[in-house]
């Protein structure tokens, strides 16, 4: 019974945790606790949530196998399409709020800084992702070639850590850590993916 | 050309300065203490200071304390723009010695607080803009830098000021990394440094400089890129050699000596074309030398702008 319950609670309670720090945005703009420069910290919050969640999407397959958290890959789907949300919405204030939709503005910026030029491309190369990743649509494709397309997913971060590498201006610390992170991350998924090969070519 | 706009730069003429500031200082001291600001005992937070007006400063919309006070640079408390505002608290402003030294004919140590008592404080008004494309309107309370250099007598040699900040990673905890080379370093050639805007502020708001805005003396230099405007000064050296400065020695690609605001000349990662002024949602038009064109654009006849960042 009192399982049941949990079970019934596990669902909406990954959906809170991942709109956690949207909604806290929120909180904070309604309590004028968004700086002095609103803007700036609303679209670095939601950029470094947006690489968060990337990483978190990540470590989920990893996680259910070697942690033996199984019931993890139920949310691997849902935590990806939060990491896409954080990013489209990182853009959107971008575009909107830091560019006041000023296209020739914003085209020169995309083309002239390689940070912003490796932002769009990863954002670019999420779409196809998320939309792979409606039940629908997966059913329809080979599971060998759904797999293969979310490879990428392991290109976005890495193309995310260097666009923030690209934009600090001195402190390089936090871009190393999320670097050490994605970089740990793929080292698992390489030798995970490599052991049961030498597993089998040795039986 | 280089110091075109620099007064009384013969070593003969310098004597008479010094002589007319002992005796304004005498004088100073005879009317009573109207001047002394916060003399004696260490001022643990903001006292008030007695200041007079100036005609340089500008009617805009001043941004407000708390914004001036909670969203700083100031790597040496840490990276981020809250860091500042939450461990200043760290550092001592009082006892403080400001040493003047280098290519003039009466260098040494001065005490903050006598300081402020030898020059007249006026509120000068400012825009403020950050190299990272964000401004404020900051009424600052200080004394030309004008007025100090004089004092010392800088010899015709002096071709250059250079500045430096404490170096204490224990009141500093963020020199604890070295995000930067400290200490952190800055520099203004000495017609720039004796151009009546060019200001040393020890105070905001009417009231001593909080920490993390760079107490107990800081300097502003309103046409140029808000890096310029080193915090909290341990050393002013007067040298004929172009001092090196922290963030051209970090990135000299992206920042240079001058670091004169420029909407025409765009960051390698930024345009510097608009700005936010910090408390409005919409950009602003970045203006040339920030607005202070006339009073300093005759500064760089001749220099090509595009060096001028
Ligand atoms: C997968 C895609 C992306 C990821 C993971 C990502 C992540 C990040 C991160 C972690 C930051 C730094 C936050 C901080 O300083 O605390 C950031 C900042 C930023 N990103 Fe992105 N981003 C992505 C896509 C984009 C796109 C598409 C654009 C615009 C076209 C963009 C524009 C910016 C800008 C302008 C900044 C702030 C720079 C500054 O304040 O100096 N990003 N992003």
């Amino acid at each position: 019974m009192a399982r049941a319950n949990a079970a019934r609670l596990e669902s909406p309670a990954v959906w809170a945790l991942c709109a956690a720090p949207l909604l806290l945005i929120f909180y904070w703009g309604f309590t004028s606790q968004l700086t002095a420069n609103p803007v700036e910290f609303v679209l670095r919050d939601l950029g470094l949530w947006g690489l968060r969640f990337l990483c978190l999407t990540l470590a989920v397959t990893l996680l259910a196998k070697y942690a033996n958290l199984p019931w993890l890959m139920r949310y691997r789907r849902r935590i990806g399409l939060w990491a896409f949300a954080y990013v489209a919405l990182h853009l959107t204030v971008y575009l909107g709020a830091a560019h006041e939709f000023d296209w020739a503005e914003i085209g020169a910026d995309i083309a002239k800084r390689p940070y912003i030029t490796i932002g769009m491309a990863a954002f670019a190369l999420l779409i196809p992702l998320a939309v792979t990743s409606a039940a629908a649509v997966r059913r329809r494709m080979k599971p060998r070639s759904w797999r293969a397309l979310h490879r990428l997913v392991y290109v976005i971060a890495i193309m995310g850590v260097a666009h923030y590498f690209l934009l600090v201006k001195a402190d390089i610390r936090s871009p190393l850590l999320y670097a050490a992170i994605v970089a740990t991350l793929l080292g698992a998924r390489l030798v995970a993916s490599a052991r049961p090969r030498k597993a089998r070519a040795a039986g | 050309m280089l110091i075109r706009n620099a007064p009384d730069l013969k070593d003969c003429d310098v004597t008479d300065q010094g002589l007319y500031l002992a005796r304004r200082q005498f004088i100073a001291g005879a009317a009573g203490l109207g001047l002394a600001a916060c003399g004696g005992a260490s001022p643990a937070s903001a006292a008030p200071l007695k200041y007079s007006p100036n005609r340089m400063s500008i009617d805009e919309n001043k941004t407000p304390l708390d914004d001036v006070t909670g969203y700083n640079n100031f790597y040496e408390f840490g990276t981020g723009k809250e860091d500042p505002a939450a461990y200043a608290k760290m550092m001592r402003s009082r006892p403080w010695t400001i040493t003047v030294d280098g290519l003039c004919d009466r260098p040494g140590s001065v005490d903050i607080d006598e300081l402020i008592r030898r020059f007249p404080l006026e509120e000068r008004i400012y825009r403020m803009r950050c190299v990272e494309a964000w401004s404020m309107v900051i009424p600052w309370v200080g004394f030309p830098l004008a007025s100090l250099i004089k004092s010392v007598g800088p010899k015709s040699s002096a071709k250059y000021v250079a500045f430096e900040t404490l170096r204490d990673p224990r009141q500093m905890p963020g020199q604890r990394s070295a995000v930067i080379q400290w200490p952190y370093r800055e520099g203004l050639r000495l017609d720039e440094a004796m151009n009546p805007l060019t200001l040393l502020a020890v105070g905001l708001y009417g009231q001593t400089l909080p920490n993390q805005n760079g107490a107990p003396i800081r300097l502003v230099v309103p046409w140029k890129y808000g890096f310029k405007g080193i915090k909290s000064i341990v050393r002013i050296r007067l040298t004929d050699r172009r001092p090196q400065t922290s963030w051209q020695m970090l990135a000299p690609g992206e920042y240079g000596f001058y670091g004169n605001v420029n909407p025409a000349v765009d960051h390698p990662r930024w345009s510097q074309a608009k700005e936010r002024r910090i408390g409005e949602f919409f950009r602003r038009k970045t203006l040339p030398f920030n607005g202070y064109g006339e009073q300093v654009a005759h500064l760089y006849r001749g220099l090509d702008p595009r060096k001028l960042y």
